[in-house]
């Protein structure tokens, strides 16, 4: 005898019943495609953070017997080892270039320790950067609020050491932003399909519904019930089905995004030559957005069940 | 056609379904305020089809229907919900909602109508009780006999005090003792006013109550044969 129950039971109507797991799917895929587009979007700012202000400067390799050893300790400032100076493949004369321009606040030539570093992920340690005839590269902080003019700066370089070249990482960055941006617009493309399928799921639902309660919903009709009181029962089941099944579909998204995120942080032990994999890390409005899919889902729902009631009973006289 | 306001007035109504041949033909006739008339007639000569376009569950195809004085021809469909509201209505099949409560199928009229619980529950009790069905409140029709539905469906018609009760065969399944009781009851709304309209093809009862008749054969109104009167009257 409670006034709230509702007349019509939309969840008995077969297919009504299935709709709460189709709406944990379609949240559980919307989960992962947000969490996708968010988190490219933090490897984004990230790497543009990190590789902004850095240029490399590239000098053509020297024979691997004469190559001077600098230890990864030593910080190259001001003076080169004499030694090393008379046959450094134009090390000295490129950083005293770099040193001497405005606006570069530091220049390091990469150690071998380093560039060890870098290349054993792909060659293995066997291979030191002795044995091959590899280029020494400088790296070149610029100051962001005063860069210099890097066309005039590769001019200096080349005229000091023929063969120099220098790299901004902009074509390299360029193309990686070109990739990731397409990959974020479909994800948000796949996001969109998501959300026209949950309105087709539902008002197919919903269409059934109104057949398996067709008599009942006559009925209401010609006591004089108002289209938005019929419409109502539906919204309110679709509504609760729909923030049920969203979220199953929620829960089923965050273990999977937790599963991820261990698995990015496994791949970590592989140094920083890997870090470009974009880790999974969400910050905290991030899961209130994934959070809210669930009440995205059942507004979707109840609002789909409610137009398609409407529509509907217009065929009423 | 005269011009005094009816509660229900046809004028050369006629109905088709899609554009299959007219279940009604040429229909006129006018039903006044407070009166009481049987519809008898044949299975399929038209009965229900005239009783839903009275109740509003269709449009004719052709010809004028007015009701409560007004025009329905000229009335916009949300126009038509407080004219819904005055007409009671119980079914050849009951139509009672299988998983509401014998009481909740009785308040739905109420509750539709948006009429506060607490004034509704002594109006369906209490009519639940004048039915026979005081101990069953909380029975669902499923659990009940086709006389109980039937007496649900009777009590859920009335319970909005209706100016106009529609009944479709509303004794067709309750027996005897039981149809001269519902009949008493339609007699007493009929006193307070209501105007009834009730289909039966059990001649008897109709020829019993001494009410006016409407008779259909083949989709028209035809006044009954003699035959059928001295039959019902024999009965």
């Amino acid at each position: 005898m409670n006034k709230s129950s509702l007349v019509l039971p939309f969840d008995r109507g077969g297919a009504a019943r299935f709709l709460p797991w189709l709406v944990a799917l379609m949240v559980f895929l919307a989960a992962l495609s947000l969490a996708a587009v968010m988190t490219l979007q933090h490897a984004l700012a990230g790497w543009d953070e990190s590789l902004a202000g850095t240029i490399t400067v590239e000098l053509p390799p020297i024979a691997a017997a004469t190559a001077p050893a600098i230890p990864a300790s030593a910080k190259v400032k001001n003076k080169i080892p004499a030694a090393a100076a008379q046959n450094d493949g134009g090390l000295s004369s490129a950083l005293a270039v770099l040193r001497a321009t405005k606006g570069i606040t530091s220049a390091e030539p990469l150690s071998r320790d380093n560039v060890a570093r870098l290349i054993a992920p792909y060659l293995g340690n066997a291979l030191t950067p002795d044995d091959l005839d590899l280029p020494q590269l400088i790296d070149v902080r610029l100051d962001p609020a005063a860069p210099p003019d890097l066309a005039a700066l590769k001019a200096n370089l080349l005229s000091a050491v023929p063969g120099a070249s220098l790299d901004d990482h902009r074509l390299w960055l360029d193309r990686l932003f070109l990739f990731a941006r397409s990959v974020e617009i479909t994800a948000l493309l796949i996001l969109a399909l998501i959300g026209f399928v949950a309105v087709l799921t539902v008002m197919f639902v919903t269409r059934t519904g109104l057949l398996v309660h067709r008599e009942a919903i006559e009925l209401l009709h010609l006591m004089g019930a108002r289209d938005r009181y019929i419409a109502r029962q539906f919204e309110r089941e679709a509504l609760r089905l729909g923030i049920a099944g969203g979220l199953a579909g929620l829960a089923l998204s965050g273990l999977t995004l937790l599963a991820l995120g261990h698995a990015a942080a496994a791949a970590e032990f592989l140094g920083d030559a890997v870090n470009l994999v974009p880790a999974m890390h969400l910050k905290g409005w991030n899961w209130l957005a994934l959070a809210c899919l669930p009440l995205a889902a059942g507004l979707v729902a109840g609002l789909t069940a409610r137009l398609t009631v409407l529509a509907t009973l217009l065929r009423l006289p | 056609m005269s011009s005094f306001p009816a509660m229900v007035r046809f004028e050369n109504v006629g109905m088709r379904y899609g554009r299959g041949p007219e279940v009604l033909r040429d229909i006129s006739f006018g039903l006044e305020p407070g009166s009481f008339h049987f519809l008898t007639g044949p299975s399929g000569a038209g009965k229900t089809t005239l009783l839903r376009l009275i109740y509003l569950a269709q449009r004719p195809s052709r010809g004028l229907i007015s009701l409560f004085g007004k025009d329905l021809s000229g009335l916009a469909r949300r126009e038509l919900t407080p004219l819904r509201r005055r007409i009671g209505i119980v079914f050849q099949d009951f139509r009672l909602i299988p998983h509401l409560s014998a009481f909740d199928n009785v308040a739905l009229p109420l509750r539709v109508t948006g009429q506060p619980e607490s004034k509704l529950r002594d109006n369906v009790r209490e009519l639940l009780e004048w039915v026979g069905l005081a101990d069953k409140l909380d029975s669902r029709p499923p659990t009940l006999s086709g006389g109980e539905q039937q007496r649900i469906a009777i009590a859920r018609a009335v319970v909005g005090r209706p100016s106009l009760l529609i009944a479709d065969e509303p004794t067709g399944n309750v027996d005897d003792a039981m149809a001269l009781r519902l009949l008493h009851l339609f007699e007493q709304m009929n006193k307070l006013g209501t105007t009834l309209v009730i289909a039966t093809h059990n001649a008897a009862l109709a020829a019993q109550s001494g009410r006016a008749l409407l008779h259909l054969e083949n989709g028209e109104l035809t006044p009954p044969s003699p035959p059928e009167i001295r039959e019902v009257a024999a009965s």
